[in-house]
């Protein structure tokens, strides 16, 4: 779950991290209010998950209120590559005398936390890694220690940053990293994090994706959630507890398991045809779950035929046949189901589809030869 | 021979007294698992059909000299129960479960590699592992399988991905291919079975001649099975990555399955494998095809 500049320095903010003083606004008169308060000059920020908002004009600097009205109007409502900005975020100018980089991760090859920190901040930290890699502070964490006060005061010092910057970045480094492990942090990073002529560190900007998958700890999530942009499409199966991702073809995919699914897109790929989706039931997937996809599914207009590709181990074959002939009685399904159903009870879920078996469903052995019917029925 | 687990592993079932666990456990007997003991603190001292449910691992352990847990415990609690189990001595720790936070994830890998290095863990988020005719520990349907015969070349198989693993299996079955052992190492971002700990213990498994290996998008451990492939491994790979089709920045189910910043595609895990000597199949029909004409080229 990727969170906004705004929610993202509201998360940084109740770890301790210093942001500039600012507010969020969805009105040109809340903006301006929220201007006011902070005093000016202020930076009214565009707030939308799309890199490249300063050039597209989504970044704006006022000096005056009336600037400030004036930029928030023209930013709100703009189309940013795809993305309206309904929301804005305005905080106080800052006086910038040293861009830095700070971040957060995790290491899949190491299997420890990765921190990054550098001098040259302000551009795309894969840019520097290109351009001069050894403007990169690396720091592997292990879980099970932490990160402690005397590492982070070696990282800060082999990344060369102004020494008026030190004990602000240590603090802040410390800070992240309790940010990143006790907020169950996929990403955090700071580009830049800033040193003011005047000696003070600070994060400028924020970019946090955090772990879906420790939803249960953090009750504070759903207001994140509650904020996250999705297609009509993806936000109806997201309600219903699916992990669907939208694509731009015509063959429906409902599969169980991320990996059969992802299969499932590339062999309805590989035969000439184009998948409208990819849509995984998950483990358990039981009757009401099969309804559920196959209601998403049948929703999308584009969608010309439907290949459902079941392998059972924890879903069961029986279950996903019933689960699909109580679809099929409860919403009105306009195209043709192709089914490969193979795995745990598949001979009893393929006892239980066999009376229903005709023009609009349709059985096949195997994966690749459900593809090729799916796709032809597809008309692609 | 098999790798990691066989007919004499004691296994005890970390939430036997849930739905999946029960169902589950059941079945993995059936099939000939030593399934010796469940665990559940509030119903110690019952049974689920004849398996004796005790409060902890530790008392289980005690009272069967189970070597191996099985965890069907829900996400919040993986953590606890692998270190449960990890304390209470067992040997080789397999998490079922999905969902498990990324951080407790890392964290747990790490304190036991630190606390207990003798210990293995699989998964999490893992189909768990099947030593065809011998023990299935997971959610593997085990007739799937064919176990190996005596005289004929049998293959083992290492995947990320649950369901793949099983259409892998499915696949050698159909082409009439024994399995000596597949193991699901999982999807999540931090498995704590890598599949060169896999490709290692297949190489070094007289029975085992050639390994099937099933990748997706996300990470670096295809490249880096690769490289093990193209410097340690002296039989036969023949591989498959799914997700060559996937959109970038969206993680597609596995919570590791995610190209990011150009990486972790599937295009490059396969150039990887290839350039290692690996036989790389399209799809996984064309992989089980592959792996067919590999057993046909050895001698029994």
């Amino acid at each position: 779950m990727d969170l906004y500049e705004y929610q993202g320095k509201q998360f940084f903010a109740s770890f301790g991290i210093p942001v500039s003083d600012g507010g969020a606004a969805d009105s040109v008169d809340d903006a301006v209010a929220i201007a006011d308060r902070v005093g000016y000059p202020v930076v009214v920020k565009a707030q939308v998950q799309v890199g490249g908002r300063g050039k597209a004009g989504g970044i704006k600097l006022a000096a005056t209120t009336e600037e400030a009205r004036t930029h928030a109007s023209n930013i709100l409502g703009m189309d940013i590559k795809g993305h309206v900005v309904r929301r804005l975020w305005i905080e106080v100018a800052s006086d910038i005398a040293e861009e830095y980089y700070a971040s957060f991760t995790l290491d899949r090859s190491a299997k420890q936390h990765l921190g990054m920190l550098s001098a040259e901040g302000g551009v795309e930290i894969e840019a520097v890694a290109e351009s001069n890699p050894d403007a990169i502070a690396k720091i592997w964490v292990d879980p099970v220690d932490g990160l402690t006060e005397a590492r982070a005061r070696e990282w800060v010092a082999a990344a060369h940053l102004d020494p008026a910057a030190t004990e602000g970045a240590v603090d802040i480094l410390l800070k992240l990293y309790r940010a990143y492990t006790e907020g169950d942090a996929d990403l955090v990073e700071i580009n830049p994090l800033i040193l003011t002529p005047d000696g003070r560190v600070h994060a400028l900007d924020a970019k946090v994706t955090l772990d879906g998958s420790s939803v249960f700890r953090h009750p504070e999530y759903a207001e994140y959630e509650a904020t996250q942009v999705r297609d009509s499409r993806e936000e109806e199966a997201h309600a219903k507890g699916l992990q669907y991702v939208g694509l731009e073809g015509s063959v429906g995919v409902i599969a169980n398991g991320a990996g059969l699914a992802m299969s499932t897109v590339d062999i309805v790929n590989q035969v000439g045809g184009k998948p409208a989706n990819f849509l995984d039931i998950g483990g358990g997937a039981n009757a009401d779950v099969m309804a559920g996809a196959l209601e998403v599914i049948t929703n999308d207009p584009s969608v010309k035929a439907i290949f459902i590709n079941i392998f059972g181990g924890i879903t069961k074959g029986d279950e996903v046949a019933n689960g699909i002939v109580t679809a099929m009685g409860r919403v009105e399904i306009g195209v043709p189901i192709v089914i490969r159903l193979d795995g745990t009870n598949a001979d009893e879920g393929r006892a239980i589809l066999e009376p229903h078996l005709g023009e609009g469903l349709r059985m096949e052995s195997t994966m690749l030869a459900a593809a090729h019917t799916a796709v032809a029925l597809a008309g692609n | 021979m098999s790798i990691f687990v066989d007919e004499t592993t004691k296994v005890v079932y970390q939430g036997l007294t849930g739905s999946q666990g029960r169902f589950y456990g059941l079945l993995n007997r059936d099939y000939g698992t030593q399934v010796v003991a469940g665990t559940s603190p509030k119903k110690a001292g019952t049974d689920v059909d004849g398996i004796p449910v005790f409060a902890n691992v530790a008392d289980a352990v005690a009272a069967t000299g189970a070597t191996a847990s099985c965890v069907f415990i829900p996400a919040p609690g993986v953590r606890g129960a692998v270190m449960e189990a990890a304390e209470a001595g067992i040997e080789f720790i397999v998490v079922i479960t999905e969902g498990v936070p990324a951080h407790d994830g890392a964290w747990f890998y790490n304190k036991l590699r630190r606390d207990h290095p003798n210990v293995q863990l699989l998964g999490p988020n893992c189909p768990g592992i099947i030593s065809p005719g011998k023990a299935n520990i997971g959610i593997t349907a085990g007739h799937i399988a064919k176990a190996p015969v005596a005289g004929e070349p049998a293959v083992g198989i290492v995947s990320r991905s649950g369901t793949l693993t099983y259409q892998a299996l499915y696949e050698l079955k159909l082409n009439d291919i024994g399995v000596t052992t597949c193991v699901g190492v999982g999807g999540d971002p931090v498995p704590g079975t890598s599949y060169i700990d896999c490709l290692r213990a297949f190489e070094a498994d007289p029975q085992t001649r050639a390994v099937m290996m099933i990748g997706e998008i996300g990470g670096s451990a295809e490249e880096e099975a690769a490289e093990f492939i193209a410097d340690e491994m002296t039989k036969p790979v023949v591989s498959y990555i799914a997700g060559v089709t996937a959109p970038p920045g969206k993680k597609m189910g596995h919570a590791g399955a995610i190209v990011s910043g150009g990486k972790g595609t599937a295009a490059a895990k396969m150039d990887a494998l290839r350039a290692a000597g690996a036989q790389v199949g399209n799809n996984p029909t064309e992989a089980g095809t592959l792996m067919v004409e590999v057993v046909a080229g050895l001698t029994a």
